[in-house]
């Protein structure tokens, strides 16, 4: 039970920081479907920072800090390449969300897949232990469950509940969330709409992207197996599940972590599995079925989500 | 004011709406987006070999999509599904309804086939058991597709992340069934040994071909001349126009998504059914669902031009598996998803310039 929290915990991370770059994302009017792809993009850029960093101080030189940074800011660096293809094409060009954001999730699933079997991941084993040293070791069971997780584990929370403070209370937050709800009065009201566009598009993949680099450097000890779009949709579907509200999130982070990991844990026959496997789309649905039947202001999405804005149209 | 007059700084240039664009032009801006992926796809693979072979890209592409009989046979095979897909997405995103969710749609028919054939396979006579399974998909097609139609109509539930979601569901009922029937534990469901209805009426290998240019005809005539094509087109436009002049929204909303349904539970039949191999698995649809959604949207959602812009992509993705696997270049199908990838976002960065264009700043002053 209390290696099941833990796992759940840990994993639930990767669902996090995907669901807060892409709230970030939303709360600017912009759907962005290539969070599964952007999120890949997160792990090849991790990849691609972890070799650069072995190469340059080799095995015996590793050090637990650097080894994170290099990692993270390699990680966020690809993921907001992806948002920035993502966000030229649908912000500048004005180009249609739901189809730029599939193709990036082609192309980012695609890059990722692809290139990730070119660098060689040999000593990754030692980095991820980096990334996986926990604050403390103790056997009980508050330390099992909330001191046992790696730095990005806390950083993701930590974030999580940065950004809905953001969102909420800040003059920026509070200018982003009415560029989502009417960007046309937004701009009347003097808020730059495009650099605000820009600026949560590009934040919130670099922040989706660390999903991956956790997926792949804690969570997969540095391996590479599956690719990690299937839980990029999850990510997606926990922003409508915590309401787009990224300290709910972390609930429905941990529950969509342990429902994903629950298979491997309960003695039931694989079918049955697929079955739990299933809840969190069956419960996301729910979840956006009751929102739009109750229709609190509160809990609906942005009013300018997957539209474009063009200052010239009536 | 006078004091506070800073100097203004005019923009370089601004983006003003096009009105109309001469076709030609259209067309020649989508051929660079064309040229200019193909370009990318071949440089980098002739980056990760060698670039004396830049030319082996481009010829591997053609003989791998169209190098002999039987490579053109499945070229087609790959036309007839991806192509009937497009057409199921067409009406809904006519009506602006944007269903995501064909993956699933086509998932769950597939599914509804193979359970026809588990259970009823051998028990009834072969052309009752395909007639069952045609009915069963088609029906499970139209289910997945108005659930969120419903919904959407009545509580105006958010359509995209609804059918989303619903892709999903649809994959872990496959996984589920096919775990509940592979009982030696493998996962993988074997051929099945009924319900293949492949030499139909003579057509050997491409009765799935003749089918769906039948139904992109009958598309054709439903977007085009029929009221219900028009009645969907008025509601993309303008809900409100469309309950001014008399129209049933929420009836049209349903009704389009049970067609766009019964259209992708076809293609999951035609999958199932339609191949000499009838099985089921998670990967059977392989994201042809969200292929289908960009094919549809860059033929403008017109029948006719879809043929051709689904031709290329297939003829892409076979073409480019051809030159990964003979070129060694690793994941052949991580490397589709690249060249397919980049040709979308070259295309649809290129509707920019048939929507808008630049106005530079003429020199001195306005």
């Amino acid at each position: 039970m209390l290696t099941f929290l833990k796992s759940a915990i840990g994993f639930s991370t990767i669902f996090l920081f995907g669901s807060t770059g892409e709230t970030i994302t939303e709360k600017s009017g912009h759907l962005n479907l290539g969070t599964p792809g952007i999120m890949c993009l997160g792990a090849l850029g991790g990849c691609v920072g972890e070799r650069l960093y072995l190469s340059l101080v080799g095995i015996g030189g590793i050090q637990a800090f650097p080894a994170i940074i290099f990692g993270i800011l390699f990680a966020m660096m690809f993921a907001a390449f992806g948002g920035a293809i993502y966000g030229f094409l649908t912000i500048t060009l004005r180009c249609n969300q739901n189809v730029t954001g599939l193709a990036i999730t082609t192309f980012g699933a695609g890059l990722t897949n692809f290139f990730i079997n070119y660098i060689s991941r040999t000593g990754f084993v030692y980095l991820s232990n980096c990334f996986k040293k926990p604050i403390s070791s103790g056997a009980d069971w508050f330390s099992t469950i909330f001191l046992s997780h790696g730095v990005l584990v806390y950083t993701a929370i930590v974030l999580a509940l940065v950004v809905a403070f953001i969102l909420k209370k800040t003059r920026g937050g509070l200018n982003l969330v009415a560029i989502g709800e009417n960007p046309a009065t937004a701009d009347a009201a003097g808020i730059n709409v495009t650099a605000y566009k820009y600026t949560a598009v590009l934040t919130g993949s670099a922040i989706s992207g660390l999903g991956g680099l956790y997926y792949i450097m804690d969570y997969l000890n540095g391996n590479w197996e599956y690719s990690i779009d299937a839980m990029g949709w999850l990510a997606v579907a926990l922003v409508i599940f915590s309401v787009w509200k990224p300290n709910w999130g972390i609930l429905g982070s941990i529950l969509f972590g342990a429902l994903y990991i629950m298979p491997s844990y309960v003695g039931v026959s694989f079918s049955i599995k697929e079955i739990i496997k299933m809840v969190p789309y069956v419960a996301t649905v729910i979840v956006l079925i009751i929102t739009s039947i109750v229709n609190r202001r509160e809990s609906q999405p942005p009013a300018s989500l997957g539209l474009s804005y063009f200052r010239e149209e009536r | 004011m006078v004091a506070n007059t800073k100097k203004e700084r005019e923009p370089l240039f601004h983006i003003a709406k096009r009105t109309d664009i001469a076709a030609w032009k259209k067309w020649l801006v989508r051929l660079i987006a064309l040229a200019g992926s193909l370009l990318i796809a071949g440089l980098v693979s002739a980056f990760l070999t060698d670039f004396g072979k830049f030319g082996d890209f481009f010829n591997y592409l053609f003989t791998g999509a169209v190098g002999t009989t039987w490579r053109i046979q499945v070229l087609f095979q790959n036309w007839a599904i991806l192509m009937c897909i497009s057409l199921a997405v067409t009406p809904a995103f006519k009506m602006k309804f944007w269903n995501i969710g064909a993956e699933g749609q086509t998932l769950i028919a597939a599914l509804a086939a193979v359970t026809v054939i588990w259970y009823l396979g051998g028990k009834v006579a072969e052309p009752v058991l395909i007639l069952i399974m045609f009915a069963a998909s088609i029906l499970a097609g139209a289910v997945w597709g108005v659930i969120p139609a419903i919904f959407k109509a009545y509580f105006g539930t958010n359509e995209t992340l609804f059918t989303l979601m619903m892709n999903y569901i649809a994959t872990h009922l496959v996984l589920f069934a096919v775990n509940a029937w592979a009982t030696d534990g493998s996962a993988v469901l074997g051929v099945l040994d009924h319900g293949s209805f492949d030499g139909i009426f003579g057509l050997e290998y491409i009765q799935n071909v003749v089918f769906v240019t039948i139904v992109t005809v009958i598309m054709f005539i439903y977007l085009k001349f029929a009221k219900h094509g028009y009645e969907l087109e008025v509601v993309g436009e303008s809900v409100n126009t469309a309950k001014y002049i008399g129209i049933n929204v929420k009836k049209v909303i349903i009704r389009t998504m049970i067609f766009s349904g019964v259209l992708c539970g076809f293609a999951g039949f035609l999958l199932v059914g339609g191949s000499t191999t009838p099985t089921v698995n998670a990967d059977l649809v392989g994201g042809r669902g969200f292929t289908a959604i960009l094919v549809s949207w860059l033929a403008q959602f017109n029948p006719i031009v879809m043929i051709f812009v689904t031709l290329l992509v297939v003829f892409l993705e076979r073409g480019a598996a051809q030159a990964a696997n003979s070129m060694r270049l690793g994941a052949s199908s991580a490397f589709v998803n690249i060249v397919v990838g980049i040709f979308f976002l070259l295309i649809i960065a290129s509707e920019f310039f048939v929507n808008y264009r630049i106005v530079f700043k003429k020199k001195g002053g306005k």
